[in-house]
């Protein structure tokens, strides 16, 4: 009985996991093929050069001349084309620039919130002032506020100021501490004993140093897994670019991205693939070096929320 | 206030000085200015003209409006139930003392992190009615595929599909919530004999309430705002409107159709139906939650 669960979970988890990765394994097969084979039935699975042999030597034949030859002297070679990265890239005319304008739009985010976010939660965990509580409760309110609610507001404002059209409205909210990350690090900050600020203060350490030179040190994790989810969010931001940007020029990746598919979807299925692996790949890298922070700060949001 | 107090109120509010800037004109701001603009006729390009509760009045009779939430309660009924408890399992799954633990979580988890543009072009090339890998596969076992995104009925099935694909988020919190269960609980239960179906019961499931709410509550807010996928898989709301989600309505009547006070209007609907299915959710979760956990 015990033997027959255990195989039972391992079908099961293994089962599940394919039909987890198979979209993935889809993608960047499919990313790797020329097109007629992206279309074949049954589907390849891998992708592949047919030759014929002839006097000992191999020649490549097309797709379309496969009748003309003897079945058995057909050869097929698994072949990927890395040249429909290239040409995906070239197809999008922009990918360079889509591509500076979302690492500027990471680098950016991920230092205007990681930054403000960890001034704030200083403030709200380690320094004693009147109707903190109170105003920290405002800030946990603001989170309900869903975005469609503040969507039309925000977009008038930043028309006003002139910055539709510019990477401006999808940055600059980020230096000023979103309550989610504040939150997060508030409790990170709350568990360092106040006995070591105590320490510092007697020594004559401005609160700003204790700040920076004794707290941030020791909160390295969590800043890790603040800065870590904004990287993802801005790379992964789909609404913000539709809304606010309007030059092909200016587009990030995901925008690019989606341009690109309705220009020329339905048809080209390789570049598109391929041009979407190009736009995950960064992701599933930066988790497998990154995991542990990842799986840890996932499990903070969800335990301490 | 003493001289010390007035000092430390002060020097915490210059440490949160960014967030208050933030909460003022990012938060407070386009909130007032959302609840007076769904009362307004407002085109951006013109001032805002005062109509009273006519956008209100409108959304009643607009189909479209109907539509769009009908959708949007629809795919919710079955991506969350199904998401809360396809994740449970399949961390209930990965607690057990299997080898290779860490490769597993890691790819239930990957999927959710791939971008959501990615994603949605991944799905429609393997929902695609002709060469799709899915249509591949049921034909395998001898069922002729629908043509999934362009049959009015499979439209939401396809994204609700999809949506699972991506729960990988909601299974690394089951299971970091499973894995501070004490061991002990499961030892004295099965001490008294209780199978493993009864221990999941009534060990498990009480022991990690309080995650299986907070998924709940996060998943209530998530799919009734689904808008990305469904943007990009079925452009102005799929064919005959079936997968118009509340969202996507809402991004059309602002920046398509310029009606700038009406999608205010719907945006403070939304959030009404956020609040008060949250609220029925806690109502009747409340009694079921155990907080007695270590």
């Amino acid at each position: 009985m015990r033997v027959l669960s255990r195989i039972l979970i391992y079908l099961l988890l293994l089962l599940g996991s394919v039909m987890f990765l198979i979209p993935l394994v889809w993608m960047i097969s499919t990313g790797l093929k020329p097109i007629e084979q992206t279309m074949s039935m049954p589907p390849t699975w891998l992708p592949y050069r047919l030759y014929v042999k002839a006097d000992g030597k191999l020649t490549e034949i097309q797709q379309a001349d496969l009748g003309k030859y003897p079945a058995n002297e057909i050869v097929k070679k698994f072949a990927p084309r890395w040249g429909n990265f290239a040409a995906a890239i070239r197809a999008m005319k922009f990918f360079p620039l889509y591509l500076k304008n979302t690492l500027v739009l990471c680098l950016l985010t991920v230092i205007g919130t990681v930054f403000s976010s960890a001034l704030a939660a200083y403030g709200f965990a380690r320094i004693e002032w009147l109707g903190r509580n109170k105003v920290f409760l405002v800030a946990l309110a603001t989170m309900m506020v869903p975005f469609p609610v503040v969507m039309v507001p925000l977009y008038c404002m930043f028309r006003a100021l002139g910055w539709i059209g510019t990477l401006k409205p999808l940055w600059v909210g980020s230096f000023f501490a979103g309550a989610f990350n504040v939150f997060l690090l508030r409790q990170f900050f709350m568990s360092i004993p106040k006995d070591l600020s105590e320490a510092a203060r007697i020594d004559g350490c401005s609160e700003f140093r204790i700040f920076w030179q004794i707290i941030l040190p020791l909160c390295r994790p969590a800043l890790m897994v603040v800065g870590l989810f904004q990287f993802m969010a801005t790379w992964n931001d789909f609404l913000g670019p539709l809304i606010y940007l309007t030059d092909q020029k200016d587009f990030t990746l995901a925008l690019g991205l989606q341009f690109f598919q309705s220009q020329h979807g339905g048809t080209e299925w390789h570049y598109l693939m391929a041009a979407s692996t190009l736009v995950a790949l960064p992701i599933i890298v930066l988790f497998f070096f990154t995991q542990k922070t990842f799986i840890e700060g996932i499990s903070m949001t969800g335990l301490k929320g | 206030m003493t001289r010390g107090e007035r000092r430390q109120l002060w020097l915490g509010l210059a440490f949160i000085s960014p967030w208050i800037i933030g909460f003022l004109a990012f938060t407070l701001y386009p909130v007032l200015a959302s609840i007076y603009y769904s009362f307004c006729d407002y085109d951006v390009l013109s001032k805002p003209v005062w109509v009273g509760t006519l956008n209100f009045h409108d959304m009643l009779t607009d189909s479209a409006f109907w539509q769009s939430l009908w959708n949007t309660l629809y795919y919710a009924a079955f991506s969350l139930p199904l998401g809360l408890v396809i994740s449970l399992v399949v961390a209930v799954l990965l607690n057990q003392p299997v080898r290779g633990r860490a490769a597993f979580r890691a790819i239930f988890f990957l999927p959710s992190l791939i971008p959501i543009v990615a994603g949605s072009m991944i799905w429609l090339w393997i929902l695609n009615g002709n060469f799709g890998l899915l249509n591949h596969a049921l034909e395998l076992i001898g069922i002729k595929g629908p043509q999934w995104l362009a049959d009015e009925k499979w439209t939401k099935p396809s994204l609700i599909l999809m949506s699972l694909w991506g729960c990988g988020n909601t299974i690394v919190i089951y299971l970091a919530a499973l894995q501070d269960v004490p061991r002990s609980l499961y030892e004295a239960a099965e001490i008294d004999g209780a199978t493993a179906w009864a221990r999941l019961w009534h060990v498990t499931v009480p022991m990690i309430s309080p995650v299986i709410y907070f998924n709940l509550i996060m998943s209530i807010i998530g799919s009734l705002q689904v808008f990305a996928n469904a943007y990009i898989m079925l452009g102005g709301g799929g064919p005959n409107r079936s997968a118009l989600f509340y969202a996507v309505y809402l991004y059309q009547n602002a920046f398509e159709y310029r009606q700038m006070g009406y999608a205010c209007a719907m945006a403070w609907v939304l959030f009404l139906i956020i609040l008060f299915l949250t609220w029925v959710a806690t109502r009747t979760t409340r009694k079921l939650i155990f907080y007695g956990g270590e």
